[in-house]
């Protein structure tokens, strides 16, 4: 084999991964393997490589066997190539002269014949080790990050992950979709286990983002395109107008008494349907920013230009009400954007045995929420759409979740909130309460407590899964009642029970845009359809987009306590690039060899982030190391094969696809 | 787009206790100028019996039918028995999805020079008239008025699960808006797609009359006179067991059962006798009076 | 030829969806046929139609290339030149006398650990029945 940047000396390194790698591929033979193969001048297993000892094991070889390359084989490139390049590099050799074989994920845990385990690791080894005698020494570029953030979504994630940003100096720009931050937690009444009021805690940091002289704060908005990369995006805002400036306004909320409809009308969307609002409207009084908007779907004035205008007439001297706003787009940019768009409530619809929509007294749990909620729509009276107090209230769990028809997840918080609901219920009517439950799920700190709190309320826990809610009665005592029928699994007997008022644990899934938005980020959505965390135990806040960082529901269901320190989570990372100042680059770009060129063009128009100008006079391509991602599409493209990726040569991969397929 | 001229398996049950539903399905289509070609040489379903003894050979029974049907030039198959619908549509939907099952039927049927298994499409009489007839043209014939009380819709399980193309699974409403279309009030029935015991009246008894007795006692509680049903084993559980129940449960009950091709065979213009009205076991005394007492009336009703 | 003869098939996966699915797979203990080989790149698009044809040339039995659903691809579009270069290659190959089977293009996104199995254990069956690739090179020592 001819040789390569000089004489090559490869150190062969196999490791056990406890007995993940061991149990199934034949790590010593791997090793003796490695030792016969050219240019391995020693070949060794250790039971964890990615440890101290075994990173010293290395840079000891590097220091006294004159190492120059080396190949690890073990698991996943993508969990600890940093890992030991950072160890080659400690040692005082170039990191990019490592090459890693996957013999974890992509061999021994997917492998039961362990010969053929044993057979394809020592294939890849011999194609890495020839591949590595190709690899060159090379340096990482450095981009600089800007230190502004961009934050979508304006719930507790949100407000939390921006005040912490902007509590230390960086400038943080808010975008929320609904005209007021506040999110689902702002519909909440009281939160489990501690049973503190939501808006008591939550209207004090909302307070907070408004007034903040580093927070600019757009609400009504929409994120609708972002260019760029780590460091440097480009995003453009979307601001709907609201009809009504910002800026002048003093939220003493007359225009709203003065509007011509005297009555409300339309559903009230924060609410869940249960109130009704006017065409001018504020989503509630603590809203932030205290601002009312106006929907010129409902507005008279905009469908048909013929009304009064009272509202105008009552803003008076402050002039606020403009009903010629337009929408107007703004484009800013950050270093950092940190997604924070929140989940949705399962549509109980869609499970028509359980009667939503069918039969009134059938709530969802956000509904019953606000009727809990002293200032939702029923002044904080549980009472039916006819305005009876329940005597009896059925609460079924897992309604769309952990069921193959819906969901299969588990949605994490609706047992607690299930709980937090029979109690208050309870409190505010002293109806006989029913929770039917699968398992009872209480993991976080206090709520098993909580649990026991409501067992000694003699709240009724049935466990099973319930059949359906129907109205049909059997006997005079279920007459008018809504008969909850359930396999009773612990009593093993199917049970009937009649109740006034049934309770809908929905689960939380996916916002309904959410393909939409993470097209729009570049991210990717895991397979239920939250957003895709970079590694679910080492990595839960970043995307395998770099400068892209989740926090809250949209990655997973999850409750208050988690939410709001993944939030935190996901602003460190972010403050840990600003403030490094910069971030380096995988030196994978291509480049051209221009004596080679051959001028035909045909890489320019490939490239998709024109990273390849074309120089006039010399009639020959130049591509920008800044701007070049990495894909290789040019490389591959270009007829006169002048176009070379580090990291990814040619050479590099015909060397490898060799050793794949002949022996030695 | 409506074919005038649809393939037809009456199934037995047509020939048996399900002969009213036979006679006033031909008089409404004959009303509605539509017709009825019957296969020649059908043989029996097997209907769920089958299916639960030996699934290999049920499924053989409905190819052959198919078959045959596709050897008449026949590109939709109308069977009005629930049952029969169901095993023939799960014969196509199985033979598609299973190569055993798509080889032994396609060997059998070479083995007796049928043709093979094409696009027959099995429909259900209810489907037809609300997808191909239309409830505006049944509407517009309709001559007279319906002077009975509200009526309960039962849809039984098997035109409705697990093909969900007669109509939804959970909530059907086709029959409820067929009848509402020719002046027919129908009740909000929850029950309407519980199984009325099928087989089992007749072999494990108490259980099926259990179930017909839960589904009679809820209809009139909510008020329905009536009950109108799609398939004919639903309609002979129904009717057939009503004195049993009033004497072990002490029920009052005396409900005419029909087929919903009897009652919308009358609303445009059908006599009694071409109906099969005469052929009940239940609430006889009940459609004497509705059905004499109105006879004369020849209204028009749009 | 013997009784099973196992498939060798080189594989060029990209590091953002496909290799993350294979790994997925892996940390799912999904179990599949062991016969691939994969040569990581980072976009489908840097998948050079002379890598495919040499590791034919070299005795490959099938080649799979494993990308980024269209609209999904890490870098914008690089899935979609690969597709078109897939597209000429077929026929390319195909005129070798190269049989369909043995060259495939399959967009699989990270969270689809399951389509790995399925998709490697049915080109490994279908490898099976057309059985091995004869190497140019021994020919060429005939």
């Amino acid at each position: 084999m001819s040789k390569a940047n000089g004489d090559i000396r490869i150190g062969v390194y196999v490791c056990h991964c406890g007995t993940n790698i061991s149990a199934v591929v034949d790590v010593k033979s791997l090793a003796a393997y490695g030792a016969t193969l050219p240019n391995v001048v020693v070949s060794r297993e250790y039971k964890y490589l990615c440890s101290d000892p075994g990173q010293d094991l290395i840079r000891q070889d590097i220091a006294e066997r004159k190492l120059n390359r080396v190949v690890v084989a073990s698991c996943s490139p993508h969990l600890h190539e940093q890992t030991f390049r950072n160890a080659l590099a400690t040692g005082g050799l170039n990191p990019f002269f490592l090459q890693m074989v996957n013999i974890r994920e992509q061999d021994s845990w997917v492998t039961e014949d362990k010969q053929a385990a044993t057979r394809k690791a020592r294939d890849l080894v011999r194609a890495a080790a020839r591949r590595v005698a190709w690899n060159e020494s090379l340096e990482r570029d450095r981009i600089p990050i800007h230190p502004a953030v961009m934050v979508v979504g304006g719930g507790i994630a949100g407000i939390h992950a921006a005040l912490t940003l902007a509590n230390s100096g960086k400038h943080v720009y808010l975008v929320e979709r609904e005209p007021t931050i506040g999110g689902h937690m702002a519909q909440f009444d009281k939160t489990f286990p501690t049973l503190d009021c939501a808006a008591c805690i939550l209207t004090p940091k909302m307070s907070a983002v408004k007034s903040h002289k580093n927070i600019t704060l757009w609400t009504y908005s929409e994120v609708t395109q972002v260019d760029g990369y780590v460091g440097n995006f480009k995003v453009k805002v979307r601001r709907w107008p609201r009809y009504i400036k910002e800026d002048l306004c003093s939220g003493c909320l007359e225009c709203l008494k003065a509007c011509v409809y005297k009555e409300a009308k339309f559903p009230d969307d924060f609410n869940v349907g249960l109130a009704k609002r006017k065409p001018i409207y504020i989503s509630f009084p603590q809203a932030v920013p205290q601002v009312p908007v106006i929907d010129p779907e409902t507005c008279i004035q905009f469908k048909s230009g013929k009304c009064k205008k009272t509202c105008i007439d009552a803003c008076g001297e402050r002039h606020a009400i403009s009903l010629q706003m337009e929408e107007k787009t703004e484009e800013v940019e950050v270093g950092n954007i940190i997604l924070a768009t929140g989940s949705q409530p399962f549509d109980a619809r869609r499970i028509p045995y359980y009667g939503y929509g069918v039969y009134p007294n059938v709530y969802t749990a956000l509904e019953v929420e606000r009727l809990v909620n002293a200032s939702g729509p029923t002044a904080g009276e549980v009472v039916l759409r006819d305005g009876r107090t329940p005597k009896t209230v059925g609460i079924v769990h897992c309604v769309g979740s952990r069921d193959e028809n819906t969901n299969r997840w588990c949605s994490r918080v609706c047992c607690m909130y299930s709980l937090k609901l029979a109690h208050l219920i309870k409190e505010h009517t002293g109806a006989d309460i029913f929770n039917f439950y699968i398992d009872i799920r209480t993991p976080g700190k206090g709520f098993e407590e909580f649990y026991q709190k409501l067992l000694n309320e003699r709240v009724h826990f049935v466990r099973g899964r319930v059949a359906e809610v129907t109205d049909w009665a059997l006997d005079p005592t279920e007459e008018d009642k809504l008969v909850i029928r359930v396999e009773d699994t612990l009593a093993g007997i199917v049970r009937r029970i009649p109740v006034d008022m049934v309770v809908l644990a929905t689960g939380l899934e996916p916002q309904a845009d959410a393909e939409q938005v993470r097209r729009l980020f570049n991210i990717s959505c895991a397979s239920g359809g939250f957003f895709l965390e970079r590694h679910p135990k080492l990595a839960p806040v970043s995307t395998f987009t770099d400068g892209i960082f989740l926090a809250g529901c949209c990655q997973g269901p999850k409750d208050i306590p988690d939410t709001v320190a993944q939030a935190g989570a996901a602003a460190a990372e972010a403050l840990a690039l600003i403030d490094a100042g910069f971030v380096e680059t995988e030196p994978n770009a291509a480049y051209v060899m221009e004596e080679v060129c051959s001028g035909c063009k045909t890489c320019v128009a490939m490239c998709p982030f024109t990273a390849i100008e074309f120089l006039q006079e010399e009639r020959k391509a130049r591509i920008n190391q800044a701007k070049c991602k990495g894909c290789g599409t040019c490389v591959a493209a270009c007829p006169s094969g002048s176009i070379y990726q580090h990291l990814f040569e040619d050479r590099q991969i015909f060397e490898e696809i060799e050793g794949i397929l002949t022996n030695a | 787009m409506m074919a005038s001229t649809y393939g037809y398996f009456p199934g037995c049950s047509a020939r048996g206790t399900g002969v009213a539903y036979e006679e006033s399905l031909l008089t409404l289509f004959r009303l509605l100028n539509l017709s009825l070609d019957e296969l020649k040489d059908w043989n029996c379903c097997g209907a769920t019996s089958y299916m639960s003894i030996d699934e290999g050979s049920a499924f053989l029974l409905s190819a052959r039918n198919l078959s045959r049907a596709r050897q008449a030039g026949h590109r939709e198959l109308v069977t009005p028995c629930s049952a029969c619908y169901l095993v023939l549509r799960k014969t196509q939907d199985y033979a598609a999805r299973y190569p055993e099952i798509a080889k032994s039927v396609g060997d059998s049927l070479v083995a007796a020079n049928l043709p093979p298994l094409d696009s027959v499409t099995v429909r259900h009489p209810m489907e037809v008239l609300y997808n191909d007839v239309g409830l505006e043209r049944i509407k517009s014939k309709v001559v007279r008025h319906w002077r009975g009380g509200r009526v309960a819709c039962y849809y039984g399980c098997q035109l409705v699960r697990p093909f969900a193309e007669a109509d939804r699974p959970h909530d059907p409403t086709r029959m409820d808006e067929l009848l509402q279309a020719v002046g027919v009030p129908t009740i909000d029935y929850s029950l309407k797609t519980k199984c009325c015991g099928g087989s089992l009246t007749g072999t494990i008894h108490e259980v099926g009359v259990r179930l017909n007795y839960i589904l009679l006692k809820e209809a009139a509680r909510k008020g329905a006179e009536a009950i109108v049903t799609i398939c004919p084993l639903c309609q002979y559980n129904l009717d057939a067991y009503q004195g049993e129940i009033r004497k072990h449960a002490g029920e009052p009950l005396d409900m005419p059962v029909f087929f919903f091709t009897q009652i919308l065979g009358w609303a445009l213009g059908g006599d009694a006798r071409s109906l099969g009205l005469g052929r009940a076991i239940s609430g006889r005394r009940s459609i004497e009076e509705w059905f004499s007492k109105h006879a004369e009336e020849v209204e028009s009703y749009v | 030829m013997p009784e099973t003869f196992e498939p060798k098939i080189v594989a060029f996966f990209c590091n953002w969806c496909t290799y993350l699915a294979a790994d997925l797979a892996g940390t799912s203990r999904i179990k599949y046929a062991p016969n691939t080989r994969v040569v990581r790149v980072m976009c489908s698009g840097r998948v050079d139609p002379q890598f495919i044809l040499d590791a034919f040339a070299k005795g490959a039995d099938g080649v799979l290339i494993g990308g980024c659903h269209p609209g999904d691809c890490h870098y914008q579009e690089g899935n979609y030149k690969a597709l078109r270069r897939f597209v000429l290659l077929k026929r390319l190959v195909k005129q070798m006398g190269i049989e369909e089977a043995r060259l495939r293009l399959e967009w699989i996104s990270a969270a689809e650990g399951e389509r790995v199995k399925t998709v490697v254990n049915d080109m490994v069956e279908k490898l099976r029945v057309l059985g091995p690739r004869v190497p140019v090179r021994q020919k060429e020592v005939a």
